[in-house]
């Protein structure tokens, strides 16, 4: 599941610059990005939301509709859905077509399941919807070790199906990670093949992609290559504006620069929870949620945390270096699953700044925060290079197995004294 | 893709949804997926009249804009007509 800001071109002349006015919030967003299920066909390694298994707590087909009118009083030019795989609901086109016909735009991201001949036809007739196909390696060896066994096939299918139906300028959505860096050109060639657009987002360590963030986000001198290769192709690749912490290279990326969550975008998730933004699923980005009286619309403009979002932000420790103009500290998500603080810099700073901070942070992971929700599949498919040899050995700060909940011994969480 | 002349009739894009804000509107287009703003309420005004008047000079002048400042909101339709967020009226790209 991916996020994202539009695409702004130039404003009116003579005009403030539209960061300036956005810093301070909108009165509703330009676009939210809505999670309608946690349900997923697949177990992506890297999943922001940890999906997998749908949560009995989902929204109906009436309370989904209900958001969509909300959006459409509120003018939100369109939603991003994603999942999950959203297109795994029964009522994702019953939704789709609910929302297009109430003036709400809808983009939505899927893995290609469900996009039959059939189904991308209808979409191709559709001006109101926009589809982006995710896929993480150009070639099914890069993809589906991430993405899981058969899905770079998938894709291609969707796509071929989506091409076939005359659609133009979907978009092929890519998350950059250091095994698909080198295939850029390759992807562009993937996405020209079938008259899409390319669309390259930022590896985040959230959901699972906190499990895999070491191993997968780009290195230093690949993300030196990646900003210069997104710096030649300009207008033509889409980023999402998630690649702003790059700009500290040099000129300023096509789109905002700026942090939006909160401000101009926010997350709904399947059960209504509101965050500040799709890769900040956790209680310290939880706004409230749109079931509570007052809906949506009261949590955008009411919620403690979007208003305090809303100020300018404050460079904290990277306010006395140069680049802060351009970078503004990086991704808020970013630094909080890696743990470091939220007003230095974020973890991938092209300074190296974030680099010096994590190789600082304690050994101990647990400090680092987690997701507030995990629906993985219970049974996802084995990992990495091969199996990992475990020795089982207590921790050697316990002298004792870890109390659960369920633990009834009455002399549950009593330290005794030891050989006494 | 040079401007019609003012004395022609415009319109918005028919993909074109406008949002009023405190400071004038936002403008996204649905077909070209661009995001634009308005900088101010009278500009917000002469595109909201540009559909009903028998020319975009027409619009400005019911929007209340007078002749001293009609060179900078020409220029302003031009950039919008540049982005396709407006168009001639009956002359759809």
């Amino acid at each position: 599941m991916t996020a994202s800001t539009p695409q702004t071109s130039r404003p009116a002349p003579g005009a403030a610059r539209l960061v300036d006015l956005f810093e301070y919030g909108l009165d509703a967003p330009i676009c939210l990005t809505w999670e309608l299920t946690y349900a997923c066909n697949l177990s992506c390694a890297h999943c922001l939301s940890s999906s997998g298994r749908r949560d009995p707590r989902e929204l109906t087909t009436q309370e989904a509709k209900a958001v969509i009118d909300e959006l459409e009083a509120m003018q939100v030019f369109y939603v991003n859905i994603g999942g999950g795989e959203p297109t795994v609901r029964a009522d994702f086109w019953e939704l789709l077509d609910y929302a297009t016909a109430h003036h709400v735009g809808v983009k939505f991201s899927t893995n290609g399941v469900r996009i039959t001949p059939e189904i991308a036809r209808r979409l191709a007739g559709n001006d109101y919807v926009d589809v982006q196909i995710s896929l993480d390696g150009a070639t099914a060896e890069v993809n589906d070790a991430v993405r899981g066994p058969g899905s770079y096939d998938t894709a291609l299918r969707a796509m071929r199906n989506l091409s076939d139906a005359g659609m133009t300028d979907f978009k092929l959505s890519v998350v950059c990670t250091r095994h698909n860096i080198p295939q850029m050109d390759e992807f562009k060639a993937l996405a020209d093949r079938y008259g899409a657009q390319l669309r390259l987002t930022r590896l985040r360590p959230s959901g699972r992609g906190a499990d895999v963030w070491d191993e997968l986000h780009p290195l230093p001198e690949q993300q030196r290559l990646l900003y210069d290769w997104l710096v030649a192709h300009g207008d033509t690749v889409l980023t999402g504006d998630s690649f702003f912490h790059l700009s500290a290279y040099g000129q300023a990326l096509p789109g905002l620069n700026l942090c939006g969550a909160g401000r101009v975008v926010c997350l709904i998730d399947p059960v209504g929870d509101v965050y500040a933004c799709p890769f900040a699923i956790h209680d310290e980005f939880l706004a409230g949620n749109i079931r509570r009286p007052g809906g949506f619309a009261e949590v955008w403009r009411e919620s403690e945390l979007f208003q305090n979002l809303r100020e300018p932000q404050n460079g904290g420790a990277c306010a006395s270096c140069a680049f802060y103009d351009t970078c503004k500290g990086g991704c808020m998500a970013a630094k909080f699953f890696t743990g470091l603080p939220l007003d230095g810099p974020d973890p991938e700073c092209v300074q190296g700044y974030g680099e010096q901070l994590l190789a600082g942070r304690s050994k101990d992971r647990g400090l680092i925060p987690k997701p507030s929700g995990d629906h993985s599949h219970r049974t996802s498919p084995a990992r990495g290079p091969g199996p990992v040899d475990l020795v089982l050995t207590r921790r050697p700060d316990r002298d004792r197995p870890p109390v659960g909940d369920c633990d009834e011994h009455p002399l549950a969480g009593m330290s005794l004294p030891r050989g006494g | 893709m040079t401007a019609p002349h003012l004395d022609r009739a415009w319109d918005l894009h028919p993909q074109v949804s406008v949002r009023p804000e405190p400071f004038g509107a936002l403008l996204y287009h649905f077909g070209t997926r661009k995001l634009t703003f308005l900088k101010d309420r009278v500009l917000l005004a002469v595109v909201q009249a540009l559909a009903a008047a028998p020319t975009a000079r027409a619009a400005c002048a019911a929007a209340g804009v007078d002749d001293k400042d009609m060179p900078r909101y020409e220029k302003a339709l031009a950039a919008l007509h540049r982005s396709s967020m407006v168009v001639e009226r009956n002359r759809l790209p």
